[in-house]
């Protein structure tokens, strides 16, 4: 066999288990959207629906706020907690491990925890704040609260799992610098925004894609916590998909969302494409 | 590692007696080190206090005496739900879509790491732009083709959208690039073939990138809920995370210690593992992380 019908046969087991659930899935879906409830007919009306369907822009805005947010608090709360847990300590190793535990454990999990903080009455945070004389309020069951208190949830576990990301960054920072900064007496916090900063950017680039697609990626949490609610306060994108899809049977309308959805994520592929290319390049 | 004992700059002899009585490998700490370390302290604990609390309440018997420590609350969750079978599909589960991602994968690396061929810069690209969507976003359709195929509620039907995993093509094949051409030259003048050259040379260099892709994947696998939760509608193919949430779901009220003891059920091993393999599972994440 040549080498090139050799590389060939090669790919193919990953190119059809690749084309069969994401390519023919997208044509399917490019389709689908393009027909009426129940199949058949040609319509736009899938398309249309969207801009007045306002559990969808709830959904489209609240998952919009949700990255904005919880991307930069975790990575800068990653950043501060790598840099604390890089210095030499005594119980490095047990803090690097407890900061790091939440990354590997299921959301659902971490969702099932987080409730026993956020209930009204009983949980962890209002009978501090009750003991303290402080108001009390229903963490999940405030359409104000409850996408902050969620978000608070995600920072606490994705920092934890960049931070790890942080640490080999900083490792790979020449030792002298620091000294030298030592030596001439900077401080801290100067050092820090001045020389390890920059030198982080290219793990905070790549950190930023991965946490941008975990932050739609990721919505265990609200089938355990909120199912969306109170009044789709905290309905996020994929889980609207779900609802649409499975509880209102209506895959036409899911897939023209699956769709938008996409537009986005392959948005943020070819940005990160871009930004392998010139990691590659500069190599 | 951080050598600081090796920071000591070998220049100007003069300067060097002063500080070669400084004890190797430790550093004079300033009062803002102190203070960092404090932080540092607080921030870990506090960090921690949700995944220590959940155990308190999970082994917090209440006896109406302020209660004890037990196992009364664990024993009587395993009971109410058929967690061992969870367990036991989830590793199944784990088990095949990580081992099928590694031979996938690592087939298909072997081809853009080392040939030549029309059309490879594409497929390349097209392999890339796969790094960003997952199977759940099309999660109409893809239930549709798992239904066409008879496997709805099976642990094929769960495992199968995973099995090519752009992001371990991508990884693996940049660890491949990084094999010397020499051993590929020894080998093939020893007269192996293609697939002996990927299984005795680029293999066995790669390990380490193999093993914290396993890793990742375990660890990704192991969590995944959504999908499960549209494909298993029975315990024998639930896996943990969806049988979780199936424990907790038909009881109307919050029981603390009923959830806590459930939710340490499912994550008790999970964190067992990780702290046995803790420094090896960090540092493999250090290492090759992000490359």
């Amino acid at each position: 066999m040549s080498d090139r019908a050799f590389s060939y046969a090669l790919l193919i087991p990953a190119f059809f288990f690749l084309t069969l659930f994401t390519v023919k899935p997208l044509i399917g879906s490019v389709l689908s959207s393009m027909q009426e409830r129940g199949g058949g007919g040609f319509t736009l009306e899938n398309y249309a629906r969207l801009g007045e369907d306002e559990t969808f822009l709830r959904a489209a805005t609240n998952n919009l706020l949700f990255s904005l947010l919880t991307v930069p608090l975790s990575l800068g709360l990653a950043m501060w907690l790598a840099v604390l847990l890089h210095q030499k300590m005594r119980g490095q190793g047990f803090l690097r491990a407890g900061v790091f535990a939440p990354a590997i454990l299921p959301m659902v999990a971490i969702a099932v925890i987080w409730m026993y903080f956020y209930q009204p009455n009983i949980g962890v945070f209002n009978t501090i704040l009750g003991s303290l004389g402080l108001p009390t309020p229903d963490w999940l069951g405030d359409p104000a609260l409850v996408l902050p208190s969620l978000m608070v949830m995600m920072v606490w576990k994705e920092a934890g799992f960049f931070m790890i990301f942080y640490l080999a960054g900083l490792q790979g920072i020449d030792p002298e610098l620091e000294e030298a900064s030592r030596l001439e007496g900077t401080g801290k916090f100067r050092h820090f925004w001045k020389v390890s900063f920059p030198l982080l950017l290219p793990t905070t680039l790549f950190s930023a894609i991965v946490a941008l697609s975990d932050s739609i990626k990721m919505v265990d949490f609200v089938f355990v916590m909120t199912q969306g609610g109170p009044n789709n306060a905290s309905t996020l994108l994929l889980y609207h998909i779900y609802k649409v899809s499975f509880a209102q049977h209506w895959p036409q309308y899911a897939a023209a969302m699956s769709l938008v959805v996409v537009a986005v994520l392959v948005a943020l592929a070819v940005i990160q494409i871009r930004l392998i290319d010139r990691k590659i390049h500069y190599r | 590692m951080t050598g600081t004992a090796t920071l000591v700059p070998p220049a100007k002899p003069s300067a060097a007696p002063a500080r070669a009585r400084k004890p190797r490998g430790e550093r004079i700490l300033t009062a803002a080190d102190r203070t960092e370390m404090v932080v540092a302290w607080i921030a870990g604990l506090l960090w921690i206090s949700p995944l220590v609390y959940v155990f308190y309440r999970a082994f917090l018997v209440e006896d109406g005496a302020g209660g004890h420590f037990g196992l009364e609350n664990i024993t009587s969750a395993w009971e109410r739900a058929p967690f061992g079978q969870y367990y036991l599909n989830t590793t199944l589960l784990v088990t095949g879509i990580t081992l099928a991602q590694l031979v996938i994968g690592a087939l298909a690396a072997y081809a853009f790491a080392r040939f030549t061929f029309p059309g490879k810069n594409v497929l390349f690209i097209f392999v890339l732009v796969q790094l960003m969507i997952f199977p759940e976003v099309f999660m109409s359709e893809n239930y549709r083709t798992i239904a066409g195929m008879g496997l709805l509620d099976t642990l094929a039907g769960i495992g199968l959208p995973y099995i090519a995993s752009a992001f371990c093509i991508f990884y693996l094949r940049q660890a491949f690039m990084g094999v010397p051409g020499e051993l590929v030259e020894a080998a093939k003048i020893e007269g192996a073939s293609r697939l002996e050259i990927l299984w005795k040379v680029f293999v066995p260099a790669a390990k380490p990138s193999l093993i914290a892709y396993a890793l990742v994947s375990v660890s990704t696998q192991w969590n995944n809920f959504l999908w499960p939760l549209i494909v298993a509608s029975s315990d024998t193919t639930r896996p943990i995370t969806v049988g979780l949430v199936r424990f907790l779901a038909p009881e109307t009220g919050m029981d603390f210690p009923k959830m806590a003891a459930g939710t340490v059920i499912v994550i008790a091993p999970l964190l067992a593992a990780f702290l046995i393999g803790q420094r090896g599972f960090i540092n493999s994440f250090l290492r090759s992380g992000i490359k």
